[in-house]
């Protein structure tokens, strides 16, 4: 690393590259899985598809395949809208914050533009973030996670640190038998 | 021969679907007629299914009007598939739109504009205009038709129940159209599979769009003797009508009284002229940029141009070519439009505070004008605006309850409210501009400011409205009366001796008074005209927005250069059936003004009473007498 202190703006492309290299390269996903655990100091942490108490042995449920598809196609979009894989792809150590800056605000725009388009986002918790709140027993752990002095019994009280993003609708677009959807973006030859 | 079986709709249509087909967007809204009470209606806006990249199709509610026209070689064999057909050679909406802006050679846009552009011939093959010869051209016809087409079976997909074909149907054209142009989109639509057609002018749509959503709270919001002035700018042409609302039997009516002339200028103009600033700008520092990266810039303008003219407060807005390789950040240009830059550039070119004594410029045409659309040649739409009002002083003077209220020494007829339309009055600065400049306009004349008639959505108004129309009609709510917006005329040789060096002197008859209703008919008694068999006839033939006064028959000696335009010919041509080469037939001229807003004119013979098409749209048309 030549670099020991990346900028926030090369942060930003460094996340968004991360992200993407893990969910598509399983071997990077584990170089990344090592390098949280170094840096927290922590032993592995059981992935969720063990975390269920082993008290009772029940049999392993088959996980479900996410589609490769529909991953794809997001993929295509966020390139298309706002070229963002462009953006990852790009070596940043020769340019200047206010170079890589003009390029983020439009690859901003454009996947601002893909979430509005494509999805209705609203928070979890229509509460303010800081103000104090009450989760009653049989809170839907998939959707509010407990961090901190994680002890007792519900009802839990505790401050809101983050609101939380849900889907309630996705619209991508229908596509054809034939449609290659591992091409995301096509090259571009002009005669 | 006559469209009247049109005119009849199905017994009980479920729905009354209208739709607004505009020069860059098409949008289709509906009333669900039986779920709607008086002026409480159910409406919605079908989300329109269109290709946005190939083989994927999406969802939008509104349809780009553009229509691309692919290479064999450029698109895999199914990458144009849509929900209702797998196999069609071209493309409209979003991906045509895209598609065309790195292949404009292919690209067909604003068909609408050339559909009602005399100059050309409107059934022949000629869009793309620029396109090489290997490209299979298509008409301006046959481009509206394949857009209404798609609109017909988006709704067929979405609603297999209720088939379109029997529900009532409302297209919207300007309010500027001449005869030709309305003839011609009706015919698109038959094409496109219209079984049940109303035409509606686009103004008195969003009128009704603005009754419709105020359910029933307009009748509070105008009063007997006020005149609404419609202002609709948008994508490609600006649109003017003057409504009159007067009281009749304790009812509130509604008196389309003037509309405004055919003005190609439009929102797209305003965004191309602010990429010229910038592109002027990066000039200037010396960075070129092509005709791809222009096309980028202007797309940035649009986007900074909305969020400068939403918030006055932004003093800048970054702009952001992008390379169109895929080093992004390295082959980027950056710049930024300024809040003054988009002042001066769209206030003072395209909305200038001018006195209503000013008149846009028109400068004459070099000798060698090459085909193209008809641009507006002055681009301050506020000095359309003056031109309008200046010349339709009196359009009210004779209307029942207006009498003593119009000031005869007014240099221009006085609007007392406004209702603005289209998507460039989504600025409110703009609106804003708009109305203080006619405001000073009233002020200087002791008049009293007009008001702004709010709540109307921009971008759907006008299908909302379309929609809305068709439920009217069925006898629920408040209609626009109006009728024709002209008086027609046919050029008639004077007898007066000729003179050598000078055109024979022509007189105009009136075939088609003004504000001839829906349904009624004029019957040209006192001329006649002998046409030859075989031979086409020709006539020159005009229109007048002003010569309210004009009876049927009326012959004028002299007019006022602007009380006349010239249409374009009008045609009428004998089939040698049954007949003699060379025999000469006395006809007369009749004009209809049919249910489905069109103005049909037929020659029928003085002996024998049979009937024949007369054609408006004359050049290249072989095939008039249907």
């Amino acid at each position: 690393m030549n670099n020991s202190n990346p900028s926030f703006l090369k942060r930003i492309s460094l996340a968004f590259g991360t992200f993407f290299s893990t969910l598509s390269n399983p071997g990077y996903a584990a170089r990344v899985q090592d390098l949280r655990q170094q840096d927290d100091g922590l032993t592995p942490a059981p992935s969720p598809a063990t975390a269920t108490p082993t008290t009772t042995a029940r049999p392993a449920v088959p996980l479900k395949e996410a589609s490769a598809d529909a991953a794809l196609q997001l993929l295509a979009l966020f390139q298309r809208e706002a070229r963002l894989i462009d953006f990852t792809q790009e070596n940043l150590s020769s340019y200047s914050d206010a170079e890589i800056g003009g390029a983020a605000r439009l690859v901003h725009e454009g996947c601002a533009k893909v979430l509005r388009e494509h999805f209705t986002l609203v928070p979890v918790r229509p509460e303010a973030e800081g103000s104090r709140i009450t989760l009653n027993e049989g809170f839907d752990a998939r959707a509010v996670r407990l961090t901190g002095q994680v002890v007792g019994q519900a009802p839990f009280q505790g401050n809101l640190s983050h609101r939380g993003w849900r889907a309630t609708e996705t619209r991508l677009p229908k596509l054809t038998e034939s449609h290659d959807a591992t091409v995301l973006v096509q090259a571009e030859v002009e005669l | 021969m006559s469209p009247r079986h049109l005119d009849n709709p199905q017994p009980t249509p479920r729905f009354s679907i209208g739709i607004d087909l505009g020069t860059t967007h098409c949008a289709l809204a509906y009333v669900d007629i039986a779920a709607s009470d008086g002026e409480k209606t159910s409406y919605g806006v079908l989300d329109i299914p269109q290709l946005t990249a190939p083989g994927s199709v999406e969802d939008l509610p509104l349809l780009p009007s553009f229509l691309y026209l692919p290479h064999a070689s450029e698109l895999a064999p199914d990458d144009l598939t849509l929900p209702w057909i797998s196999e069609q050679d071209f493309a409209v909406g979003e991906l045509a739109r895209t598609r065309g802006a790195s292949t404009p050679i292919r690209l067909v846009s604003s068909a609408k504009s050339w559909l009602c552009h005399p100059g050309v011939d409107r059934r022949a093959a000629i869009l793309p205009n620029d396109a090489p010869p290997e490209v299979a051209r298509i008409s301006p016809l046959e481009a509206s038709t394949r857009y209404l087409a798609h609109l017909r079976q988006a709704w067929n997909n979405a609603h297999p129940e209720t088939p379109f074909d029997e529900q009532d149907v409302t297209v919207t054209i300007p309010a500027s159209f001449d005869p030709a142009a309305r003839e011609l989109t009706a015919e698109a639509a038959r094409a496109a599979g219209y079984t049940s057609l109303t035409l509606l002018e686009e103004p008195q749509a969003a009128l009704y769009n603005w009754i419709q959503t105020s359910e029933g709270r307009w009748r509070k919001e105008v009063t007997p003797g006020d005149i609404i002035l419609v202002i609709d700018v948008g994508g490609g042409t600006s649109d003017f009508s003057l409504i009159a609302v007067l009281e009749r039997e304790g009812n509130l009516e509604l008196h389309r009284v003037a509309v405004g002339d055919h003005i190609l200028l439009g929102g797209d103009n305003m965004d191309l002229m602010l990429a010229h600033v910038v592109a002027r700008k990066l000039a200037a520092e010396g960075k070129q940029l092509d005709p791809w990266q222009m096309r980028a810039l202007t797309h940035a303008c649009r986007n900074a141009k909305e969020s400068l003219l939403t918030d006055s407060e932004l003093e800048a807005q970054a702009i952001v070519v992008p390379s169109r390789g895929s080093k992004l950040i390295g082959g980027s240009i950056r710049t930024e439009l300024l809040q003054t830059e988009v002042r001066s550039a769209l206030l003072e070119g395209f909305f200038p505070e001018v006195d209503a004594s000013t008149r846009p410029a028109s400068r004459t045409r070099g000798g060698l004008t090459q085909i193209g659309l008809p641009y507006a040649q002055d681009a301050g739409v506020t000095r359309h605006l003056a031109a309008l009002l200046g010349r339709q002083a009196g359009a009210t003077a004779e209307l029942e309850g207006f009498a003593g209220k119009v000031d005869a020494e007014a240099s221009f007829l006085h609007p007392t409210a406004v209702l603005f339309n289209g998507g460039v009055f989504k600025s409110g600065i703009l609106t804003e501009r708009t109305l203080d400049t006619l405001n000073g306009w009233l002020a200087a004349e002791q008049a009293a400011p007009a008001r702004m008639l709010a709540g109307a959505d921009m971008d759907l108004a006008v299908a909302r409205g379309a929609a809305y129309y068709g439920y009217v009609r069925r006898g629920q709510g408040v209609r626009i009366r109006g009728g024709t917006v002209r008086a027609y005329y046919v050029a008639v040789e004077s007898s007066m001796p000729a003179i050598p060096g000078f055109e024979p002197p022509v007189q105009a008859l009136c075939l088609a008074p003004f504000g001839m209703e829906e349904g009624t008919e004029a019957d040209l008694a006192t001329q006649e005209f002998g046409l030859v068999v075989g031979e086409p006839v020709h006539l020159r033939f005009f229109g007048s927005s002003v010569r309210r006064q004009d009876q049927l028959g009326t012959l004028l000696d002299f007019w006022q250069p602007d009380e006349l335009q010239e249409l374009g010919e009008i045609q009428v041509n004998l089939p040698a059936e049954g007949r003699q080469a060379g025999e000469v037939v006395q006809v007369k001229l009749r004009a209809i003004a049919t249910e489905t807003g069109t103005l049909e004119l037929t020659a029928v013979a003085v002996q024998g009473g049979e009937r024949w098409k007369v054609a408006f749209d004359v050049r290249g048309n072989s095939n008039s007498n249907s």
